[in-house]
């Protein structure tokens, strides 16, 4: 049995460990959805970092940075300023007047059974397509990392599927919220010494690193020998739309974390809006420097393995990886390994409790029984049941995508749907005192629609791949694009506004819903009978 | 055992009154507007900052590429400064927030005796 697989082991039975321990403190709904809303500042901002520093990050900005430069830290640079929204707008208001889900905050004033069926939907949607990419790109890894040991993509798949309804159905959000713990400094741990190694490498001379950055050789595919300075903007956004695509996945970063559900959902395991800024300033901490550390993996990855070597073994999402195995040898390459799969399976869980609690809470309770439960911890049954349906249907689909499927277009969606569907209903119920349901539903379906559209009829889907291009690896419409841009964002995200407003101007106004928008507000603002905390 | 029935979400609050009450009063407004005060210029200045970088990178490439520190260019510095930026908001932000805290529990406190006065 090799390093790799015996580090994956032993992280799976600390965290079985965590969930059978959590699975007898699940006690009631606040406990099984908001951790008993105990978490502290500490605690949930760890947290908040371990959800969203996915695999995703870790190995494919570390990638993109090794093989386009600069233009890859173009992301981490969004990542980590998407969380002033998240502190200054969103955070304390959605704690003191949600419940269990984003949907909460909306149904607050307004008619709760359209807002919160739209609203469910589009947090299931963005759940689901951001775990599908997660799992098609956790099997790929996993079959590579513990390449010899016989598992295949469909067992590394199902094994990571099952994983992650263990944790979520037994364990609910207190076996959840200690995963992400783990993994996130784990994580952290991994990115520092790893960072430490590449300096080390360069003699701890940042001048000599940065010289070799600015002059990183490789064979372009035509087998020409190249120099570029991977300083420079540019490599990867080219002319003519670059600059613009650019500018689109800076919106939707920006506007787009805020409306993540399962960063979201994350607010209400903290016992007032205090801790949840506290936690908000503890995550920022964390994944700023996470990010910043990307270039040192990315281009650290670039200079000492180089593009050449990665290209032929396992692609740029092995970059980080591979510079591990370059610095410290197979026993550091299990651990970096062994923790790009902690990152993958936290994350995942995060999303299934996201979306199974959206089910249960909104669709569930809220809407086929009207806000009563009809028997003692059916929500929460639900929720269970939901959670096992989310997790079969995600492994059946990466099963069924394959390996090498083309993926990465799932996240620039289920960003692009969190800042232009959810984004700006959440902002109008909070600050727009005439905003009602029609507004909030037309806000949401306009959002949705507008993001998945745009995706579809961009390059991600639609391009005319070369003739050596594998079969699995090839875009699924062959045709030239129709909208430029990958990321949909610079349009989809004024056109949720506008849908939000016009359908809040062409309706009647709801004199019952502005009439609650003072209590919305001093809610939001005192806390004044907010979700309290659970005492033991 | 049956749960007790939850209030539907959209029933009138028994005591909606008092709410509309409190939004009414000085230490409520004062919350408010010392609030935007802060939030409405610091959201508008990071968004600028933020949007900045992506503009210069992509719209005045030579400037971006001017190198200031050996090979190091003014495009990694500029990238880098926002995360100093977006952490000393940060710290802006909590530092402003004390005060809301304060504000926030003089208007808990006027609720208690708008209650006190038998509603």
């Amino acid at each position: 049995m090799n390093t790799t697989l015996i580090l994956f082991l032993a992280f799976i039975a600390v965290t079985l460990g965590i969930t059978a321990w959590a699975s007898r403190l699940s006690g009631s709904s606040a406990s099984y959805f908001a951790a008993n809303r105990r978490v502290s500042a500490w605690q949930n901002g760890v947290a908040v970092a371990g959800d969203y520093m996915s695999a995703a990050s870790f190995l494919g900005i570390a990638g993109l940075i090794a093989f386009f430069g600069y233009d890859g830290f173009m992301y981490s640079v969004g990542f980590l300023v998407a969380y002033l929204t998240v502190l200054l707008v969103v955070a304390e208001p959605l704690r003191n007047t949600g419940k269990y889900t984003m949907a909460d905050v909306l149904a607050y004033r307004l008619h709760p059974r359209p807002v919160r069926a739209m609203a469910s939907l589009s947090t299931i949607t963005v759940s689901t397509f951001y775990m599908i990419a997660q799992m098609v790109g956790a099997g790929a890894l996993v079959a590579l990392l513990l390449k010899g040991s016989g598992i295949s993509f469909r067992l590394a798949v199902t094994g990571v599927g099952i994983l992650m309804i263990v944790y979520v159905v037994f364990g609910g959000m207190i076996a959840t919220t200690w995963v992400q713990i783990i993994k996130a400094i784990l994580l952290i741990s991994g990115t520092i010494l790893l960072s430490f190694m590449v300096l080390a490498h360069f003699g701890f001379s940042l001048g000599a690193f940065f010289t070799a950055v600015s002059q990183v050789h490789y064979h372009a595919p035509d087998g020409t020998e190249v120099v570029k300075d991977f300083l420079t903007p540019g490599l990867r956004y080219k002319p003519p739309y670059g600059a613009l695509d650019l500018l689109s996945l800076g919106i939707a970063l920006i506007f787009g974390t805020a409306g993540l559900p399962h960063i979201l959902v994350r607010f209400y395991t903290v016992p007032d809006a205090k801790t949840a800024r506290f936690s908000v300033v503890w995550a920022m901490w964390l994944i700023g420097i996470f990010y910043i550390l990307t270039t040192f993996l990315g281009w650290g990855a670039a200079t000492i393995v180089g593009r050449d070597f990665i290209a032929k073994n396992g692609g740029n999402n092995m970059s980080a990886p591979l510079l591990a195995q370059a610095l410290g040898g197979s026993i550091f390459f299990a651990f970096i390994s062994a923790i790009a799969f902690a990152t993958i399976l936290a994350v995942v869980a995060g999303l299934t409790i996201s979306a199974s609690t959206s089910f249960a809470h909104d669709v569930w309770s809220n809407i086929i029984r009207h806000g009563q439960e009809h028997n003692p911890g059916e929500e929460r049954r639900v929720a269970r049941i939901a959670a096992f349906v989310v997790g079969a249907i995600s492994i059946a689909i990466a099963i069924v995508l394959g390996p090498t499927a083309n993926v990465a277009f799932l996240v620039a969606l289920a960003f692009a749907v969190a800042a232009s569907a959810n984004l700006p209903v959440i902002l109008f119920s909070i600050f727009w005192k005439r905003f009602n349901t029609a507004g909030a539903v037309a806000g949401l379906a306009t959002g949705l629609l507008a993001s998945i559209v745009l995706i579809f009829l961009g390059p991600s889907i639609m391009t005319v791949d070369a003739p050596t291009v594998a079969p699995a690896a090839r875009h699924i419409i062959q045709h030239a694009p129709i909208f430029p841009l990958e990321n949909p964002g610079i349009l989809s995200i004024p056109l949720g506004f506008i849908g939000a407003i016009l359908g809040t101007l062409c309706s009647q106004r709801d004199p019952a819903g502005e009439e609650k928008f003072a209590e919305l507000q001093v809610r939001a603002n005192t806390g004044l009978g907010a979700e309290k905390a659970v005492a033991h | 055992m049956p749960t007790p029935p939850k209030p539907e979400p959209r029933t009138p609050s028994a005591n909606a009154s008092v709410w509309n009450r409190v939004a009414q009063t000085d230490d409520f407004k004062k919350l408010l507007a010392a609030k935007k005060a802060f939030v409405v210029p610091a959201t508008i200045f990071f968004i600028l900052y933020y949007f900045a970088l992506p503009v210069s990178v992509g719209y005045f490439p030579a400037l971006m590429q001017r190198k200031v520190w050996g090979p190091v260019n003014i495009a990694y510095l500029f990238a880098l400064s926002q995360f100093l930026v977006a952490w000393l908001i940060a710290y802006l932000y909590v530092r402003a927030a004390r005060e809301f805290d304060i504000r926030a529990a003089a208007v808990i406190k006027d609720l208690g005796n708008l209650e006190a006065k038998g509603n």
